[in-house]
């Protein structure tokens, strides 16, 4: 069983017990301690279950490469699935759940997915599930989301309670990885003078050395890395951020890292994760190197781990994971494993050394205590359910003959190591296949370039595989030197400090253990625990064809899911070599892709939540509406009153009281969001007569005009009323939607096509409040306001003032959409309130009625008048519309102009705006299509006409609607069927779209 | 016209900075070449500074300058003076190609003070907020988070930063919520 002794763990803190929940069971264990190691020290060494045969599975590794100890942590809305358990760091109160197990983690019923192993192999799914077709959706599907799959996704209903933010940060020199070489490499690069920032994952500094031994300059490990971090500190241009990741890296020297600030501690106030967007000029990757396992019979049953998780557990969290362990190996380094078990008290029934000549240094030490060494010797298999039982011996050489059965409750195993390249290749970073430590490593000729070809990614220590102590420090050093001096920090030149370490025999590449392992044994010998991938699939999809390694992995699933193959990978493409009779470097690796592990969903939205998720635009007179019921809606990022509905009101019957008052005395509707965009220059008359298709540059000063934009492809963009201010300038009104886009267009035009003319632009959307005063009663209020004269005579239909009303200064617009008498007032926006409330004060004789965009929409649809986004989505000409009046014949050339002439934008069949009126004076549907004779191709109906703007209208107390027809014009009168899934279709008569006053007395009064 | 009415009504916030809405602000956006002779000596003669080089301030007494772009400038003066003087400098600019706004009603201006100011933009604003690479006589026109922002530090502990008017209430939301107490990063030594 595995269990806590009495000596060692350098990581927790035995004077403050912890206790937690581990799938309903209190636990206790230390500060200190990660999930895994208190499970461990609990004896709770199964974990989860595997995803496709559910088989049982412990703890393997004892980092953040952990493929089997995945958990869901915490409850409600701190539910989160595929938590590793090795960094999780436990704390008062945790609670833990395995995942994948029905009906429980020791008593699962998927394990039956185990019986039939055998026919659930490579491709298993793509060969079988494809017929009969219904089976999928009815039988496969349901069966196979049941039984798959990790952690559960969290209660529709939770709502995350954390925090979260970004941080920007550049630096000259980003180092990634704070064990010994990350140090190092940091204290080279400030001690010359860069810039630098260190990220380490781990709540500690120094990563494997102090578990490995050896010493530094004459100091324990330990030491050393205490010496280091102090300096560091202590230097103004360095910084150190611990349990922080770099999880990406990117284009430019552009680093996401990943800074777990509370997720140990969960009742500390402040930010749970915080990203860093960091800027690095230089980026040192010193991410270590990972344990590969072995690939033998059994080698996935809980109580077999990684010979360093052994080490780690024992040493760091003082866990041993069983009373007797069996070193599996093909190294010097697993030798360790077994010299700190029995140092610790603990046996070793026997190393099992792949090498027929064994190790060095390290194999003497262990048989100097006594330790018994098999060489050439492999694990045939390891025997056990839910635990280990003991391992069976026979000869690497061999084909797996039993020679002996050695009972154990663990087994250390070590297949080498494998530099963590994963950031190195983010980027582009090419590897280069190691023979003699069998590893890919960094390639320094080919190195990650940015923006001026030259490199921007250095490789240190473990993770450009220096392995010895003493070559990790100079490795380090030289990474740390050359990127200061890339940053042209060129102070202190300081030597690497020595490393001592004993010196290691050269290890032999195992890939499969024993080397002939017959097909029963393959059929068990685990490549990729997390997917469930063995030896035997990667052969199958090799003998299918799949020579790719990209194909293969998909092919099999190796190497997918959370933890991307970190275990699986090497051992995946190795076996896929030999199966092809192909060299490693033939085959390559898989794409490493950003991020190292999985990181937050709330760190990637970082503040972006609740009343900050998104920008939410407010006119100066937002609170007016606020407090007087308005029910909102959307328009770009502004909020707009859609209506007002009074007390009780329904807002159907607001926006039918808004029209009805507007129209029969005054309405007011707040139109501060109409874009504003001020053009100015001698070149600006003819910039616009470019950007519309009407003339604009023969426009009097004091006089307005509406026009239409269209993209370069012919399509209405944008529409407006444009007024001149002076003979230079002129103030050009966009949609709400438009003015931000507009404005970009037209900055665009100037900036990069008629550079040399003599044109500014600024967008004052946001200067000023505008209000329209619309109806029959809107002069009379203005005239009550006073100061300036608004008569027929002094401001008539489309002219424009500047005077003040009211005391205020203004600017007024005699401008409608409406089709009533109607004036637009722009007043600064600080006193946009004030005006309004005044406003509204002086037209209570009138009954003044504020409206909203639906009674807008309404009365501009009764007028025939378009709306950007109704009558066009992108791909309407204004020739569609029946505007031709406003495409200017005389003009040279408009923004579109060429484009509308094309074969297809002069067709005649193109549909075309018309005015639509129900039989029996319902509403159409929005978006309803007009039925035409006989189907198309596909079987569809064929269709003449589409519905782009309907309502009911409460003036003509009818529905009306306007639509795009197929010869609409010329078809007045006659009567089509509109459908938008009515049955039966509605019969509507075509008409002209003006639908009220159509010699247009009412404004122009 | 000294009472003007403010976006957030002159909202603050006190946490790892003070962040206060300021005050109206008189602005003035010009664009033209701001290498013009004629330019620049109307600004210097109406506003009493010399137009700042590339991403820097000018500052005398209660008028400045703030870079923007190549050919755009904000201009500072107290809020009752911006329209006078918009008219002033237009007046000047008549013969030059340059467009003179008086934009003061378009934005709303925030205070931040304390020296954790750096750290708080930093939060929001892609931008090297280290003491080395920021100081004040610098402005940056950016985004903080989602919207558009324009900053500058007036001294070491003081910083203000400019938006439009209608994201007041968001700008006021993302600074007050990166000034959390609890959330300091402690990234810039001094």
């Amino acid at each position: 069983m595995s269990t806590r002794v009495q000596t060692q763990g350098r990581l927790i803190n035995r004077d403050r017990p912890v206790s937690f929940k581990f799938n309903g069971a209190l636990m206790k264990g230390y500060q200190g301690d990660t999930l895994a190691s208190a499970l461990l020290a609990n004896d709770q060494m199964l974990m989860g279950r595997s995803f496709k045969y559910h088989r049982p599975r412990g703890v393997v590794a004892s980092g953040s490469e952990e493929p089997n100890a995945l958990v869901n942590l915490g409850e409600g809305n701190r539910f989160e699935p595929n938590q590793r358990a090795t960094s999780t760091e436990i704390f008062h109160g945790l609670t833990a759940t395995s995942q994948n197990h029905w009906p429980s983690l020791e008593y699962d019923i998927g394990i039956v997915n185990n019986v039939l192993a055998r026919f659930l192999s490579a491709g298993f799914y793509y060969k079988m599930f494809i017929h009969p077709r219904p089976f999928w959706k009815y039988v496969y599907e349901p069966f196979i989301r049941h039984s798959a799959g990790l952690g559960k996704a969290p209660d529709a209903e939770a709502r995350d309670e954390d925090r979260y933010e970004h941080f920007y940060a550049f630096t000259d020199v980003l180092v990634i990885g704070g064990g010994v070489a990350g140090l190092q490499s940091a204290l080279t690069a400030a001690r010359a003078g860069a810039k630098v920032l260190l990220l380490e994952q781990t709540p500690h500094l120094g990563g494997r050395a102090p578990v490995d031994g050896g010493t530094i300059d004459g100091l324990s490990p330990e030491a050393w890395v205490e010496k280091a971090r102090a300096e560091l500190e202590a230097l103004p241009n360095a910084q150190i951020r611990t349990r922080t990741m770099g999880a990406g890296v990117y284009d430019h020297g552009y680093v996401l890292g990943y800074e777990r600030l509370t997720d140990h501690a969960p009742e500390t106030a402040g930010p749970r994760h915080r990203l860093w967007r960091i800027r690095a000029a230089q980026i040192i990757t010193a991410t270590g190197a990972i344990e590969r396992p072995l690939s033998f019979a059994g080698n996935d049953i809980p109580g077999v781990m990684l010979a360093s998780a052994v080490r780690d557990y024992l040493m760091n969290y003082g866990v041993s994971p069983g009373d007797r362990t069996v070193v599996v190996t093909n190294n010097d380094d697993a030798y360790r494993t077994a010299i700190a078990l029995v140092q610790a008290g603990l046996k070793v029934p026997a190393i099992l050394d792949a090498r027929p000549q064994g190790g060095g240094a390290l194999m003497d030490e262990a048989k100097a205590l006594g330790i018994r060494v098999e060489t050439g010797a492999a694990a045939v298999k390891v025997k056990g359910a839910k635990r280990v039982h003991s391992v069976c011996r026979g000869v690497q050489a061999g084909e797996g003959e039993v020679l002996e059965e050695i009972f154990c409750d663990a087994v250390a195993m070590s297949g080498g190591w494998s530099p963590v390249v994963h950031l190195w290749s983010h980027c582009g970073g090419k590897l280069t296949w190691d023979a003699d430590q069998a590893a890919f490593r960094p390639d320094h000729d080919r190195a990650p370039t940015s923006h001026d070809g030259n490199p921007f990614v250095i490789a240190s220590g473990a993770a450009d595989g220096a392995f010895h102590l003493k070559d990790v420090l100079q490795n380090a050093a030289n990474a740390g030197k050359t990127a200061a001096g890339r940053v042209g920090a060129e102070g202190v030149d300081s030597a690497a400090p020595s490393g001592d370490a004993p010196e290691e025999a050269p290890l032999v590449p195992v890939w499969m253990m024993p080397q002939g392992a017959q097909k029963k044994l393959r059929m068990k010998a685990w490549l990729d625990y997390q997917n469930d991938v063995k030896v035997s699939d990667v052969q199958l999809a090799a003998q299918e064809g799949f020579e790719s390694v990209e194909h293969t992995k998909r092919y099999t699933t190796l190497g997918m899911a959370t933890d991307q193959g970190k275990l699986s990978n090497i051992n995946g493409l190795a076996t896929l070599a030999k199966a092809l009779d192909a060299e490693i470097p033939q085959v390559g690796t898989t794409t490493f892709r950003p991020p190292y592990t999985p990181i937050s969903m709330g760190a990637i939205a970082g503040e972006a939540r609740g009343e900050i998720f998104q920008p939410i635009r407010k006119t100066p007179m937002h609170a007016w509406h606020e407090a007087h019921g308005a029910h909102w809606e959307p328009v770009g990022h502004w909020r707009r009153p859609y209506a007002f509905p009074k007390s009780g009101e329904s807002v159907h019957d607001a926006v039918k009281r808004e029209v009805l008052a507007t129209r029969n005395s005054l309405g007011l509707l707040d139109a501060s969001t109409l874009g504003k965009i001020i053009v100015k220059g001698p070149d600006a008359g003819r910039f616009l007569d470019m950007l519309y298709t009407n003339m604009m540059s023969t426009l009097k000063p004091g006089k307005c005009r509406y026009g239409l934009m269209c993209t370069e492809n012919g399509f209405l963009t944008d529409d407006g009323v444009v007024a001149r201010i002076d003979e230079d300038t002129f103030l050009c009104h966009t949609t709400t939607g438009g003015a931000d886009r507009i404005h970009a267009h037209m900055e665009e035009w100037l900036q990069t096509e008629w550079w040399d003319w003599k044109v500014w632009t600024v967008n004052a959307t946001e200067q000023f409040a505008q209000v329209a005063v619309v109806g029959p009663n809107a002069r009379k209020l203005l005239e009550k306001l006073g100061g300036m004269d608004v008569s027929k005579e002094a401001l008539a239909f489309m002219e424009w003032k500047d005077g003040t009303l009211g005391g205020f200064p203004v600017r007024a617009y005699r401008i409608s959409f409406s089709g009533e008498l109607s004036y637009e007032i722009a007043v600064p926006a600080n006193l946009g309130r004030a005006f309004w409330d005044a406003l509204i004060e002086a037209g209570k004789e009138w009954d003044i009625t504020p409206y909203g965009t639906e009674a807008l929409h309404i009365m501009r649809a009764e007028k025939g008048f378009i709306m950007i986004g109704d009558e066009t989505d992108g791909t309407v000409i204004p020739q569609d519309l029946g505007l031709d009046w406003a495409i200017s014949k005389k003009k040279e050339d408009y923004i579109g102009k060429r484009a509308q002439a094309r074969s297809h934008m002069t067709d005649p069949k193109r549909w075309k705006l018309v005015g639509l009126e129900t039989l029996d004076g319902s509403v159409l549907k929005d978006g309803a299509y007009a039925i035409a004779e006989g189907t198309n191709e596909n079987g569809q109906t064929n269709t003449q006409g589409r519905v782009t703007s309907t309502y009911h209208s409460p003036t003509l107390n009818k529905g009306i609607a306007m639509g795009l027809v197929l010869n609409g014009p010329d078809r007045m009168g006659e009567v089509i069927s509109f459908t938008n899934g009515d049955n039966p279709a509605k019969k509507a008569r075509i008409v002209s779209p003006v639908f009220f006053d159509p010699e247009g007395e009412k404004q122009n009064v | 016209m000294s009472d003007v009415a403010l976006a957030l009504g002159g909202a603050t916030f006190d946490g790892l900075v003070k962040i206060e809405e300021l005050a109206g602000q008189g602005m003035i956006t010009l664009r033209g070449d701001l290498t013009d002779k004629a330019i620049v000596a109307a600004v210097k003669h109406v506003f009493g500074v010399t137009l700042p080089g590339t991403r820097e301030t000018a500052f005398a007494g209660s008028t400045g300058a703030l870079w923007m772009s190549p050919d755009e400038a904000l201009l500072l003066c107290p809020y009752d003076a911006a329209q006078t003087k918009a008219d002033d400098l237009a007046a000047k600019l008549a013969d030059a190609h340059a467009l003179v706004v008086n934009v003061s009603d378009a934005r709303a201006v925030f205070q931040l003070r304390g020296r954790m100011l750096r750290e708080v933009i930093a939060k929001l604003a892609p931008v090297d907020m280290s003491p080395e690479a920021f100081t004040p006589g610098m402005v940056r026109r950016t985004r903080m988070a989602q919207v558009a922002a324009a900053f500058w530090m007036d001294d070491a502990s003081t910083a203000r930063v400019v938006c439009f008017r209608s994201v007041a209430a968001y700008m006021f939301g993302l600074l007050s919520t990166s000034a959390d107490d609890a959330a300091a990063v402690n990234h810039f030594a001094g």
